[in-house]
């Protein structure tokens, strides 16, 4: 047994050497001094300090905050109804309903981007910040309704019917009762569409015009024009970001 | 709460149903908004697919076949079937990668059970453009990866993978690795111990373990976990994008060239189609082991 356990335990390390390398290789050398060679030149945070200066990677990064901002807001909204309506009255075809409002997560996300690009096309929408914001919204709402909904399902209706019991109205009950039980789940599911809104780049590949550049769109012509070590600062700020909005997400839907 | 309180003339109705019938209309805003920016868009993609191209891009509204008959000139058949091949090589690769770690992970204690797990997925919580630099970074002809090799006395001049299609099925693996290692470890943990010592204790091999025992009593999972990978691999667009070449087209860069390039709306639509169809297929394959692996731990 224990000979196994070395074994699976030496290859389980070497998955995790695999998954963490090369992120870890990339922040080490956004400190490195030397513009193009790969070996190790000397600290510097000079690259840093090019990122700060670059004019054309704040607008794109204004760009992808206003549209993270808009696309939650909505997604939020339409999500937390949604699983509300979903979640109190059984009716016939429910689990159709539901299926396919879960279906933006399952698709290719290409056919998202390229049929909402047509779209926009033909109905004479000029693509912007607006039409990558409604795409965001789009494959966010499934978002926020499995969380929610997740944590509906999970509450006793006898608090709720409790409330109704001493008298409290429909409306009283939810936002007394209900609502401030579903917070945390609401919040957490915030701050993942938020982040999967900045992260997005293949739906917002296909439907942003120019003049509507966002964060993953820079950093993509930035790398397609090739390797330098700002990309590698970018990168390396980008990966903190992410990690801290999402850690934020999961410390709240465990609440 | 003693149920004689309730007064009689309350509707007998008002247990079950505390909130007013009309609250399933407050699915129609979001019914709406996906209706119109998500099945709208996909509706129009089908009728563009029987469309043909104007002369200068744009839609000809015709009822033809054409697009279809053309999806199976060899050229894009090509392009299909690379695909497919490469996203089983990246599934096989995710399999053989991921089933070791998947399995210690289930046999921890849960405590560091959760701690493993949360290592598993932190990489994945960063920006896939990202992840697939970090390796554009580590296997361009200068990187790093070259610089090792070479340093270790391996390689005499530096190798090209990059470009190739080895740097895509690299790529791929490594953005979805975490895929599979969730839904294996999942089912490993509701494989009892003891069925796996038992067959031990009646000298079985090593192999017999595992082909007898382990793999067909975690078959849920493992369908799971290679449905989840093969189906983004088949459809990715930015990995073979980033680290292909121009030899190693997928279907999501013929889709994209189709309609940013070639201006070809209604034949890129079709292949988009085709794509859809064949991933709604995978993910029926899939719900249906779902279904099963349920059965099977209702049964015990």
């Amino acid at each position: 047994m224990s000979r196994k356990h070395t074994w699976l335990l030496s290859a389980s390390v070497a998955n995790l050497v695999f998954l963490y390398a090369p992120i870890v290789v990339l922040i080490l050398f956004s400190f490195n001094a030397s513009r193009l060679s790969a070996t190790w030149q000397g600290f510097t945070l000079e690259w840093y300090r090019l990122l700060l200066e670059d004019e054309a990677l704040r607008l794109s990064v204004q760009n992808s905050l206003v549209v993270a901002v808009v696309s939650t807001v909505v997604a939020t909204g339409l999500g937390v109804c949604a699983a509300v309506g979903l979640e109190r009255h059984p009716f016939r075809g429910r689990e159709v309903v539901e299926g396919a409002m879960l279906l933006p997560l399952v698709i290719p996300e290409i056919m998202m981007g390229v049929s909402l690009m047509l779209f926009f096309l033909l109905v004479k929408l000029p693509l912007s910040l607006i039409t990558v914001a409604i795409g965001h919204a789009a494959f966010n709402v499934p978002i926020v309704l499995v969380i929610v909904r997740a944590r509906l399902r999970k509450l006793d209706p006898s608090l709720e019917e409790a409330a109704r019991d001493l008298g409290a109205t429909p409306w009283q009950a939810f936002r007394r009762v209900t609502w401030p039980l579903l917070m945390p789940a609401v919040a957490g599911s915030v701050l993942l569409a938020f982040t999967v809104s900045l992260d997005d780049f293949i739906v917002t590949f296909f439907t942003a015009g120019p003049g509507s550049t966002t964060l993953p769109l820079y950093v993509y012509s930035m790398v397609k024009s090739g390797v330098t070590p700002t990309i590698n600062a970018l990168s390396a700020i980008l990966v903190l970001v992410s990690m801290a909005l999402i850690g934020a997400s999961l410390a709240l839907q465990r609440r | 709460m003693n149920p004689d309180a309730v007064p009689p003339d309350r509707p007998e109705s008002f247990r079950a149903a505390p909130v007013p019938r009309r609250s399933s209309l407050l699915l129609l805003p979001a019914l709406a908004w996906l209706g119109l920016f998500f099945f709208v868009p996909l509706a129009l993609m089908l009728a563009i697919s029987f469309a043909s191209r104007g002369t200068y891009g744009g839609v000809v509204w015709t009822l033809s076949l054409a697009n279809y008959a053309n999806v199976l000139d060899p050229l894009y058949v090509k392009v299909f079937l690379r695909s497919v091949l490469l996203a089983s090589v990246t599934t096989v690769l995710c399999l053989a990668l991921g089933f070791p770690i998947a399995y210690y992970i289930a046999r921890l204690p849960a405590r560091r059970q959760g701690i493993w797990l949360l290592l598993v997925m932190i990489p994945f919580w960063t920006n896939f453009l990202i992840r697939t630099y970090a390796w554009i970074f580590m296997l361009r002809t200068e990187g790093l990866m070259n610089q090792v090799l070479a340093g270790l006395g391996l390689i005499g001049s530096p190798v090209d993978v990059l470009y190739t299609e080895m740097a895509i099925v690299i790529g791929l693996v490594y953005g979805y690795l975490p895929f599979m290692i969730l839904p294996l470890s999942a089912a490993v943990e509701r494989l009892p111990p003891s069925l796996v010592e038992a067959a031990w204790d009646l000298y079985a091999s090593r192999w017999a373990v595992l082909w007898r025992v382990i793999v067909p009593l975690t078959k849920p999972g493992l369908v799971a976990g290679c449905t989840l990978v093969f189906i983004p691999s088949l459809g990715a667009f930015m990995t073979p994008d980033l680290m292909g070449g121009a030899r190693t087209m997928m279907i999501g860069n013929l889709i994209q060239h189709e309609f940013l390039v070639a201006r070809d709306w209604p034949f890129g639509s079709a292949i988009a189609l085709v794509l859809m169809v064949s991933v709604l297929l995978g993910l029926a394959i899939y719900l249906r082991a779902e279904r099963a692996g349920t059965r099977l731990a209702a049964g015990g």
